[in-house]
């Protein structure tokens, strides 16, 4: 557990939500963000499961949790193989609203900051 | 109109939908509501809802029926659906900036979740989608990248549009090079500039049987 102005920030394996399906780990995202963390996932959330997540967050939001803070890159397009074997997703940052905060970002580059205290 | 646009006018009449739902989706502040009355105006003479300088002023899905677009010899009846705007957080100290009171603040930044979520939900009701975007702010936001990554995964027929172009500071060009495999309409609602093309490429991809 983070103290003080110590930030959590939590590297996650893919192999750690690859066990879960996609209500557990949304919960599993949401839980952790919401106690302050900041998630890095190997292998991130497909555009349904975004989506899914903000949804989650708006139910939640309240005085003391303001929202989420999300970062990933685009999906890659739907290649042939990709049809036939399912999309790789590509990595997302997720943290609260009130301690990750995205100062610039375009197609190839996400730059952050994250607020202590 | 172009020898192309007739022809594609005439394909269109003979095999074409011709009464589809639209959802204007977009992060908030983007003009949708403008956008909504813009179209609806034009066709029908009358407006879909209000619009503010506050953010999330749409907090309920706003709809205006069978409004008829036409584009030459060829129309397309749609259903606007204006949406609440798609946010990933909501802070009611963000509405006292803007001079409401706390209360009026909680009650507003409560209804606004709820939008978010209405608006997250009709996606599964909607036959093709208005991804508008303020063409004076970096398009590469969590919420285009999430609502275009969910049309794609849909197979939502969409067009982004850059809206604003009327404002000092707007970049169109940066969200055409920026989605350069999707079709990006300039205009400014307020305004009512490039609505032709606007209306033209709608009755050309809404149009469309899937």
């Amino acid at each position: 557990m983070a103290k003080g102005n110590e930030i959590n920030i939590s590297f996650i394996a893919q192999e750690k939500l690859n066990n879960l399906n996609s209500e557990e780990k949304l919960k599993f995202i949401l839980k952790e963000v919401k106690k302050g963390h900041i998630l890095v996932l190997e292998s991130g959330l497909s555009s349904e499961e975004q989506a899914k997540l903000i949804e989650m967050t708006m139910e939640d939001i309240n005085d003391g949790f303001v929202g989420i803070e999300m970062e990933s890159y685009m999906e890659e397009k739907k290649g042939f193989w990709q049809k036939f074997f399912g999309k790789r997703n590509r990595m997302t940052i997720v943290g609260p609203a009130d301690k990750l905060k995205t100062i610039y970002r375009d197609k190839e580059v996400i730059k952050t900051i994250i607020k202590a205290g | 109109m172009g020898l192309l646009g007739r022809i594609s006018g005439f394909i269109l009449s003979l095999f074409g939908k011709k009464h589809v739902r639209i959802g204007i989706y977009g992060p908030p502040n983007a003009g949708k509501t403008t956008l909504a009355n813009r179209i609806a105006k034009d066709w029908t003479g009358e407006i879909v809802g209000e619009v503010s300088e506050i953010p999330h002023e749409t907090r309920k899905i706003q709809k205006k029926d069978k409004v008829i677009i036409k584009n030459g010899k060829s129309s397309l009846t749609i259903d606007i659906i204006d949406t609440p705007g798609i946010a990933t957080k909501i802070d009611f100290h963000d509405f006292m900036e803007y001079g409401l009171v706390e209360e009026e603040a909680k009650k507003r930044a409560k209804e606004a979740t709820e939008g978010v979520i209405e608006a997250i939900k009709w996606l599964d009701n909607v036959d093709g989608v208005i991804l508008l975007m303020d063409s004076t702010k970096n398009p590469f936001t969590q919420v285009n990248i999430t609502i275009l990554g969910n049309l794609e995964a849909r197979e939502l027929p969409f067009i982004i549009v850059a809206n604003k172009i009327d404002l000092d500071g707007s970049t169109p060009a940066t969200l055409k090079s920026a989605f350069p495999k999707h079709d990006v309409i300039p205009i400014s609602a307020l305004e009512g500039i490039n609505m032709d093309l606007l209306y033209e490429t709608m009755v050309r991809k809404f149009g469309k049987r899937k």
